[in-house]
């Protein structure tokens, strides 16, 4: 007698793992609840903002729901309209320093969000949105660190008596340090090699002129353009935030790439706009003569008649720091970056003249028209600080006459904040339309129903029996797909959905391969348990064999490395996966249930 | 209920169906060099912007008002229906130019019911790193595949295989330079799922070529190829059926942004099926399988005395 029966252990671990995958995969089919989402620009959210929030919406007699968690708090609502109305009366309340976002909160049960359960993230193509991919100026990047060697390099080469000829970067973005003779090159060369170990400089006999070439290290230069990347991230990290645009996401992509991706907004060239110069700072002076011109306010109040003409933008700043001036005043270092020969002589001519530091942030801000909620850009312009101009300034200069230390840090870190290590191209761009983010959606829901149930149908017409356990196996395929996806955090898209589509046809493949194993055991004459038996026995290493060749396809797509094409790979790979499961064990674990321990004289597999 | 009441001796049309597949490759190879692939912005980099009016709009309209906005070169068609209007721009010199929220505006300002469903731009540098990392994906999928064929059989099945893989993406990428239809990111990546499936099938009747030379002592190899095609091709044609029905549900539901994709996935599962039970068995066929080939293998790999 053939042991057509799993022992306890096997079936219980298979039960528990199809219900852990239920669990998982619930999530998905809650759907979304109107929120806003309230983080802070400056300073942070606590208690006292909740409490705040709460007395607001209570006034209001709107009904909700406040959680806070990772300095945000989520207020969701039971409508679009308490959403809109409690968007505006908060984001009043709140004032200036917090962002208030729309956002769709997902409606996770309490319980399931206990166990971590979260729903996928649908991508830019079936929601609507606007995808960056961002690349750094790598030689930009090499030209500043080489350049910010030169000081450094003379200080140690005339503090060793080496004398040099002359020391520039070419054209070409090399070092080119040139010398006398042989002896003094040789004795720079031991030296620098020594004491600068980022800079790879190699001899180079011309004729009379000896010099010393090169540029950075393999090691130096990738450190240095991962410091850039990084930096870079972080402020676009700080950007995107301030925008309020709920679940951004900023994440690297090779070498120098950066992906930025705003779900919901509609505008490219705003949304560009504000990565180009969200926050961003400009110095201009005070006309004091006559009130003609732009005026602005301080943030007590007061105008400030400013002159059109702007002395310096914040794209040259590379450093702020605040601390004190020799009285002990507070104070904003501030660093620039290359050539400041025109900010000096503008200054210069200005000596005893008040300068106004301006602070220009931009921000997205919802509005409802026509019923629809428009996204739309303001800006707001004002003075943070008067200071008179005491000298012409160069590189590095201060700016004083701040009320306090605490006003000279939120300067510093405004003007920090807009400050990019180096120039960024946006090399891909695309747009989905919210209509064409609705139409892919249904595009996604149409094929799977219909391919799932042509599938379902034709097993059931073909296999019988055993077509019903297939489909069993198979829609449990299906749950634990999505389930796995949700765990791994993965965004869901169109090509995503077609993954999960291919897979459920291809997983079919598996129990295709057994059932017709058994018929033909049967075929041959076998009893009913024993071709059970031989039919999935037999059938095991094929399908292992068939589902690795396209693993190794997967793997190779996955190495493509893009978005979309990415998550299909993925989502193909976990179906291989769980297809082997379901198709194995758990359309096994069925078979042995059901005709398992008892006499059976005929099979309903549809001979 | 058997889907073939006598065997099919598959075999006996080798010979013909060698001609086919040539005619195919040759086909295939004489499209791609005249015609070559109609790549999509992916990889040539460039704009696409995808609009959609409330009624029906006619494309030399849409051309007109480019034209006098400057965009003279901007190639316009209808897509989908006569309300979606797809704009083509070829890689601007500068990068990160918005050419597609130009043309945006451009078209608003004709008529203000115009609805964007879409704009792509890819800068030419990215469309070319694209190209190069596909073709590099294509290669690693199909080195991969074979090396573990080679491993995993005798070399004679492993030439076969390879030349059976390679056969079924090229049809593909011949289809698609024949009728001119846009290869995009999605369809490359339909292609290498092909090249996965598709040896799934030629897996399946290998391992049971391989199980029937131990079982049937005293046919000729022909015979047993025939045998084990036979006894497996219920099992191809229904999981390629079963593929196709959802492939087709694809096609027909999931809109125009997966058609390559769903159009590469129908042809290859088609040619799939149809270069295993051909390609991949008569050819190992052809270059002199025999049971002792096997049967050494058997002894050298104990583990695979699986019944």
């Amino acid at each position: 007698m053939v042991p057509n029966q799993y022992p306890l252990w096997k079936n219980s671990l298979i039960i528990l793992i199809v219900i852990l995958g239920a669990i998982y995969a619930l999530p998905n089919l809650f759907g979304e609840d109107p929120a806003i989402q309230i983080s802070a620009i400056k300073g942070e959210v606590n208690q006292q903002t909740v409490t705040q929030v709460e007395t607001v919406l209570n006034n209001a007699h709107i009904p909700y729901q406040i959680e806070s968690e990772n300095e945000r708090i989520l207020v969701r609502f039971d409508s679009a309209d308490n959403q809109l109305t409690a968007r505006d009366l908060v984001a009043k309340d709140l004032g200036e320093n917090m962002v208030v976002a729309l956002n769709l909160a997902p409606s996770t049960p309490h319980w399931l969000r206990v166990l971590q359960a979260k729903p996928m993230k649908l991508g830019l193509d079936l929601r609507g949105g606007v995808h960056f991919l961002l690349e750094i100026d790598t030689a930009s990047v090499e030209a500043r660190r080489l350049d910010s060697y030169l000081g450094d390099l003379r200080t140690r080469l005339r503090e060793q008596d080496i004398r040099y000829r002359g020391m520039e970067i070419n054209a070409s973005q090399q070092l080119v340090i040139r010398f006398d003779d042989e002896a003094t090159q040789a004795a720079a060369k031991t030296l620098l090699n020594l004491e600068f170990p980022g800079l790879e400089l190699t001899a180079h006999p011309s004729g009379q002129i000896y010099t010393l070439e090169g540029g950075l290290s393999e090691l130096e230069m990738r450190e240095t353009l991962n410091f850039a990347v990084d930096q870079t991230m972080t402020t676009l990290r700080n950007r995107v935030n301030e925008l309020g645009v709920s679940e951004a996401l900023v994440q690297r992509q090779g070498a120098n790439r950066i992906v930025v991706e705003l779900p919901g907004v509609q505008d490219t060239a705003m949304a560009k706009d504000i990565l180009d110069k969200m926050a961003t700072v400009e110095f201009r002076l005070v006309n004091t003569d006559n009130a003609v011109g732009e005026t602005l306010y301080e943030r007590n109040g007061s105008p400030v008649v400013l002159e059109r003409q702007i002395v310096l933008t914040g794209d040259s700043v590379v450093g702020a720091q605040s601390g004190f001036d020799e009285f002990g005043k507070p104070a904003v270092f501030i660093q620039l970056d290359g050539d400041a020969r025109a900010f000096s002589r503008m200054t210069g001519q200005n000596i005893g003249r008040p300068m106004a530091t301006i602070y220009i942030e931009s921000r997205f801000v919802d509005k409802v028209e026509n019923g629809e909620t428009v996204r739309t850009v303001e800006q707001t312009k004002e003075v943070v600080s008067v200071a008179t101009i005491n000298s012409a300034l160069g590189n590095r200069f201060q700016i004083t006459g701040l009320a306090s230390g605490e006003e000279s840090r939120t300067l510093a870190l405004l003007l920090r904040a807009g400050a990019l290590p180096a120039p960024i191209d946006i090399v891909e761009e695309r747009t989905v339309g919210p209509s064409l983010g609705i139409d892919n959606i249904k595009a996604g829901i149409w094929s799977t129903l219909a391919g799932l149930s042509l599938v379902l149908l034709f097993m059931i017409f073909y296999y019988r029996t055993f077509g019903v356990i297939a489909n069993i196996a198979l829609i449990i395929n299906l749950i634990l797909i999505i389930a796995i996806l949700s765990v791994l955090g993965a965004t869901l898209t169109l090509p995503g959905i077609a993954a999960i589509v291919l897979t459920l046809g291809m997983a079919v493949d598996a129990n295709v391969l057994i059932f017709e194993r058994i018929k033909e055991e049967i075929t041959q004459g076998n009893a009913p348990q024993a071709s059970i038996y031989a039919g999935f026995e037999k059938a095991f290493v094929t399908i292992i064999d068939a589902q690795l060749t396209t693993f190794i396809a997967a793997l190779a797509l996955f190495s493509l490395g893009s978005g979309p094409v990415r998550g299909f790979a993925v989502t193909l790979i976990i179906g291989l996966i769980t297809s082997v499961f379901t198709a194995v064990m758990v359309s096994r674990m069925i078979v042995n249930r059901y005709y398992g321990k008892r006499n059976v004289d005929k099979l309903s597999i549809g001979i | 209920m058997r889907l073939f009441a006598s065997p099919i001796d598959f075999m006996k049309y080798r010979k013909l169906t060698a001609l086919v597949s040539v005619v195919l490759i040759v086909g295939s190879v004489f499209f791609l060099v005249t015609r070559g692939l109609n790549f999509s912005l992916d990889f040539t980099g460039g704009t696409v912007v995808e609009v959609s009016y409330p009624e029906s709009i006619s494309v030399s309209d849409v051309r007109d008002t480019l034209a006098q906005a400057g965009f003279a070169d901007a190639v316009v068609q209808h897509y989908g229906s006569t309300q979606s209007v797809l704009i083509r721009l070829a890689p601007q010199d500068t990068q990160g130019v918005a050419v597609g929220q130009a043309i945006l505006s451009v078209l608003k300002a004709q008529n203000p019911n115009v609805v964007l469903m879409r704009t792509d731009e890819v800068g030419a540098q990215i469309g070319k790193e694209m190209a190069e990392q596909g073709a590099l994906a294509i290669l690693i999928a199909l080195i991969g595949t074979a090396i573990y064929i080679a491993a995993r059989y005798e070399y004679r099945f492993a030439i076969g295989a390879a030349v059976a893989l390679m056969h079924d993406p090229l049809v593909i990428l011949g289809i698609f330079a024949m009728l001119q239809i846009e290869f995009d990111l999605p369809a490359l990546a339909a292609i290498l799922a092909i090249i996965g499936y598709s040896l799934n099938d030629t897996i399946v009747v290998f391992d049971r070529i391989k199980e029937n030379f131990l079982k049937m002592h005293k046919n000729t190899t022909e015979q047993i190829v025939n045998a084990s095609l036979n006894q497996t091709l219920t099992r191809t044609l229904m999981t390629s059926f079963l593929t196709l029905l959802v492939v087709v549900a694809l096609l027909l539901f999931g809109g125009k942004s997966l058609f390559g994709f769903s159009l590469a996935l129908t042809i290859g599962i088609i040619v799939g099926t149809y270069s295993s039970i051909y390609i991949a068995s008569s050819l190992s066929l052809a270059l002199g399988l025999s049971r002792q080939d096997l049967i050494r293998i058997k002894e050298k790999n104990p583990e695979d005395d699986r019944p």
